[in-house]
C-alpha cells in the first residue's frame, strides 16, 4: 500500500465534494468516505441529513466524477447515541445543544478519524469545513477561522487537539468565498455544484422541536412564564421549545420585549425579562479543552464566541481542571448546552460547554 | 492477472459476484449488435437472421446442460429465471396445489420470492434448514413435501459459501412424490457439469454473467411437460413463457459463453480448485482462528469463504480494496448492511463471528501469485483491524 493517503469525509454536499476535488487536483491519493448516520432501513419520516441514503448517493456520484475510491461506512448507532439522543436529552433538560459540535467531537474527528488511520491505513482526514489549520516550524498546530469569514465553522471545531489537527486537512478553508467553492464544483462538473444549502438541524429537518416532542414528550408539558419577581405572566408550551436568549413573544402580552433569561426544568418554568434585566456575566463551563493541549495561562483574557456565528465578546477565563469560569466584560445571555469558544484574533484557543445553573 | 485501475494494481477475486466477459463472447456480441438488426419475430430476412442467432444460442445452452432446445426459455437473468420458476409453477397449479418447499440458504431471488408468494398469493411455504456446512438434508425435504406441495426449490451451489447441495437425490425424491423440482444453478452452471439428464430437475436457473457472459441475460430450463404459467403478458415470445422482444446480442453472448465454459471446464475447474485450496491453506496458516464456511470438500471449485473473528466484513472489504484486492462479504446483494447474511445465520454461526465474513472466488485469470499476494494482504489487514479494535481511543 502507498505511503500517504488522505481520506475525505464526503457528505454529499458541495463543500466536501470540492474539498475532495482540491486534494485530487493537488495530486494527492484521495479516498472518499461517506458516513451513514441514519439506519438504512429507517422509515419514510426519517430525517434527511448528510447521513441518509440520498446524500450518500450524491457523495458517491461526486466521487465517481472525481475518479476516487469511495466507501459508505456505517456510524448510525454511534450517531444515534452521541448526537441524536443527547440532542433530545439536552433540550428536555432546558439546554440548547449544538449537535454539530457533538458530531465533530464524537463522529468525524474521533470514530471516523480513528478508523481511517487504524483500520484503513490512511494518513490524514479531510472534511469540507470552512476553517484552517496552520502548522508552526516547531510542529505545533493552530486552528484558525476560515478565510471566508461569513462561512467560518471553526466554532464547531474547538475541541480538536494537536493529535487530531496533525491529521486533519480543511481544503476549502483557504477559499475566498462560497462562490469560489461553487465555481470549482461547476468547473469539475460535480453534480453537487448547485445543491441548495440547508440551515436545519441535519437530522431533524423543518422544525427540530417535532423530533424533541416525539422523543421526549415530557419536555412539551405546559409551564409558567414568570418575570424576575416570580410572578406568572403567561404559559409556554414546553421548555423543549424554548432557548435561553430568545424573544418570548408567545403567551405574553405586556408590550415589552421580553427574553428568556433562564429555564428551570424541574418546575417547568421559563423566567423572562427585558434586555435591561440581563445582568449575568459569569458562566461555568464543562469539558473544557485547548487546541494546544493546555490553556495559555490559568487565567487569561479572550474573545469568547457563545453560539455558532456569534459575535466575539470580551471575556476572561479561569481554568480549573476540565472546568472553567467565564467572566464576560458585559452582561449577556448564553444558553446552557452551547459551546463557549475562546478566540485570540482569528485563532481558536479552545472552549467548553456552558453549564446549566440554578441561578 | 493484474490489471491497472485507479492507481493501484488490482486483483479481482470476486468471480461469484460477476465474471469479466470472455473476449470471444464480447466480439460475438458486438458483431450481433452491428450486423443482426432484425426482430426475431419478423418473418422477413432480417427477422429470420435474428431468429437464427437466437436459435443457435438456444441450441448451445441446451447442449451444455443436456436439454432439448425447446426446453430453454431466455430471461433477463438469474433473478427473473427464479421468479418465473416459482411464480410460474405456483400459478399453473393454483386451485390444486398451494405449497412451496425451499431452503434457508437460497439466494434472495428465491427466498424473497417465496416469502412474497406466501404473503400475497396464499402459498404455503416450508423453509428447510441446513447443517453447519450448509448442506440441506434430503430426508428433511422429503418430510416437508405433502399432498399440497406444488414445487420444491433447492439451489445447486450456494453463492456465499459455495456448498453443493444433493440436488440429484432431492430431485429423485421429488419425482417419486410427483412434485416439480426447481434448482437455482446460477453459481454452478459453467463451473460444474450440470446435466439435466443426470439430475432429475424440472426447472433450472442459469445466469450468463457468472460464466464470462454478459449481464442482463439468463435462462430457465423447463423440462418438457412441466406445468408452468407465464408471469408477464405481452407479445408471446419464448412460446408465451417469457414474453418480450428477445435480447438478441445478450442471448448470443450467453450461448457462446456457456459453450466456451464447457470446453474449458475439464482443465479450468481443477486448476481453480487448486487455487481455492491454496487460499484455504494459506488463510488457515496465517490466521489461525479463521473459520472456513461451507462444506470442506463438497463446494464450488472457485469458492473459499471464511469468517474471521474480531473483524467486520465491511472493514475487510474496504481495507482489501485499498490494498488492491476485490473480494466480498456475504452476498454482494446485501453488502452495505451490517447484519450477517441469512446464509451465515442459517449455518448456526455465532452472530458476532458471522459479521466477519469474507468470500474469495477465483476465476480464469487468477494466478498463484495473485492468491499468495492476497493471503499476505489479508494477514496484514486482519492484524491491523484487530489492533484497531483492541485499542480504545
Amino acid at each position: 500500500m502507498s505511503g500517504d493517503r488522505v481520506f475525505v469525509a464526503m457528505s454529499g454536499g458541495v463543500d466536501s465534494s470540492v474539498a475532495a476535488a482540491i486534494l485530487k487536483e493537488r495530486g494527492e491519493e484521495v479516498v472518499g468516505v461517506w458516513m451513514r448516520l441514519v439506519p438504512a432501513s429507517a422509515d419514510v419520516d426519517a430525517p434527511r441529513c448528510c447521513g441518509t441514503d440520498e446524500a450518500g448517493e450524491d457523495a458517491r456520484q461526486a466521487a465517481a466524477v472525481l475518479g476516487i475510491p469511495f466507501y459508505a461506512l456505517d456510524y448510525a448507532d454511534l450517531f444515534g447515541e452521541r448526537v441524536v439522543d443527547r440532542f433530545v436529552d439536552s433540550y428536555a433538560a432546558g439546554e440548547t445543544p449544538n449537535p454539530c459540535v457533538a458530531c465533530n467531537e464524537h463522529l468525524k474527528f474521533d470514530a471516523l478519524l480513528r478508523d481511517v488511520v487504524r483500520k484503513f491505513g490512511g494518513t490524514r482526514l479531510a472534511t469540507g469545513h470552512y476553517a484552517r489549520v496552520r502548522t508552526d516550524a516547531d510542529g505545533g498546530h493552530h486552528l484558525l477561522r476560515a478565510r471566508h469569514e461569513a462561512k467560518d465553522q471553526s466554532y464547531a471545531l474547538y475541541m480538536l487537539g494537536q493529535r487530531e489537527l496533525s491529521r486533519t486537512v480543511f481544503p476549502i478553508g483557504e477559499l475566498r468565498d462560497k462562490a469560489e467553492t461553487r465555481a470549482i464544483a461547476a468547473r469539475l462538473g460535480l453534480p453537487t455544484a448547485s445543491k441548495a444549502e440547508s440551515m436545519d438541524v441535519c437530522f431533524a429537518p423543518g422544525d427540530y422541536r417535532d423530533l424533541v416532542r416525539r422523543r421526549a414528550p415530557e419536555a412539551f408539558v405546559r409551564g409558567p412564564i414568570e418575570d424576575l419577581d416570580g410572578t406568572t405572566i403567561g404559559t409556554h408550551a414546553g421548555i423543549g421549545a424554548l432557548t435561553v436568549g430568545q424573544r418570548s413573544g408567545v403567551g405574553v402580552a405586556t408590550g415589552e420585549r421580553l427574553y428568556v433569561l433562564r429555564l428551570e426544568p424541574d418546575r417547568r418554568a421559563a423566567i423572562v425579562g427585558t434586555r435591561e434585566q440581563v445582568t449575568r456575566t459569569t458562566y461555568e463551563l464543562a469539558d473544557v479543552s485547548f487546541v494546544a493541549g493546555r490553556p495559555p495561562a490559568d487565567e487569561f483574557e479572550t474573545s469568547a464566541v457563545l453560539r455558532y456565528r456569534g459575535i466575539p465578546l470580551a471575556a476572561s477565563a479561569r481554568v480549573h481542571g476540565s472546568d472553567a469560569t467565564l467572566e464576560l466584560a458585559a452582561p449577556a445571555l448564553v444558553a446552557p448546552g452551547q459551546a463557549a469558544v475562546f478566540y485570540e484574533g482569528d485563532e481558536v484557543i479552545g472552549g467548553g460547554v456552558v453549564r446549566r445553573s440554578s441561578r | 492477472m493484474r490489471t491497472r485501475l485507479y492507481v493501484v494494481d488490482r486483483v479481482y477475486l470476486d468471480h461469484a459476484a460477476t465474471t469479466p466477459v470472455d473476449p470471444a463472447v464480447a466480439e460475438a456480441m458486438a458483431r450481433t449488435l452491428r450486423d443482426v438488426s432484425g426482430n426475431p419475430s419478423s418473418i422477413y430476412a432480417e427477422g429470420r437472421a435474428a431468429r437464427a442467432a437466437v436459435d443457435r444460442a438456444r441450441e448451445q445452452v441446451a447442449a451444455a446442460i443436456g436439454a432439448h432446445p425447446t426446453e430453454i426459455v431466455f430471461t433477463s437473468g438469474g433473478t427473473e429465471a427464479d421468479n418465473l420458476a416459482l411464480r410460474g409453477v405456483l400459478k399453473a397449479r393454483r386451485g390444486e396445489r398451494h405449497a412451496l418447499v425451499t431452503t434457508a440458504i437460497e439466494h434472495h431471488a428465491v427466498i424473497d420470492t417465496a416469502h412474497d408468494l406466501e404473503r400475497h398469493e396464499a402459498v404455503r411455504l416450508r423453509v428447510v434448514g441446513v447443517d453447519a456446512n450448509g448442506v440441506v438434508s434430503v430426508d428433511a425435504i422429503g418430510e416437508a413435501i405433502d399432498a399440497d406441495t406444488a414445487l420444491v426449490s433447492v439451489m445447486h451451489a450456494n453463492n456465499e459459501i459455495g456448498t453443493l447441495e444433493p440436488v440429484a437425490a432431492i430431485g429423485a425424491v421429488c419425482r417419486e412424490r410427483g412434485v416439480s423440482f426447481h434448482s437455482d444453478a446460477v453459481q454452478s452452471v459453467g463451473a460444474l457439469d450440470v446435466d439435466v439428464r443426470k439430475i432429475p430437475v424440472d426447472l433450472l436457473s442459469v445466469n450468463a454473467h457468472k460464466f464470462y457472459g454478459p449481464k442482463g441475460v439468463g435462462a430457465l430450463y423447463v423440462r418438457s411437460g412441466t406445468r408452468i404459467a407465464t408471469i408477464q403478458t405481452g407479445g408471446g415470445q419464448e412460446k408465451g413463457r417469457r414474453t418480450g422482444t428477445e435480447n438478441v446480442p445478450g442471448i448470443v453472448g450467453l450461448g457462446l459463453a456457456l459453450e466456451i465454459a464447457g470446453q474449458r471446464r475439464a482443465t479450468e475447474s481443477p486448476r481453480q480448485a487448486r487455487l481455492r485450496d491454496r487460499i484455504i491453506a494459506g488463510v488457515r496458516e496465517r490466521i489461525r482462528d479463521a473459520v472456513l464456511t461451507g462444506h470442506p470438500s463438497e463446494r464450488l471449485p472457485n469458492n473459499a469463504s471464511f469468517c474471521i473473528p474480531g473483524t467486520q466484513g465491511e472493514d475487510l472489504i474496504v481495507a482489501l480494496d485499498l490494498e488492491g484486492f476485490a473480494v466480498s462479504s456475504g452476498s454482494a446483494c446485501t453488502s452495505g448492511e451490517t447484519e450477517p447474511s441469512h446464509v451465515l445465520l442459517a449455518l448456526g454461526l455465532d452472530r458476532e463471528i458471522a459479521k466477519g465474513s469474507l468470500r474469495v472466488t477465483v476465476g480464469r485469470s487468477t494466478t498463484e501469485a495473485d492468491v499468495d499476494g492476497f493471503v499476505a494482504a489479508l494477514a496484514r489487514v486482519v492484524t491491523r483491524l484487530r489492533d484497531a479494535a483492541a485499542v480504545p481511543a
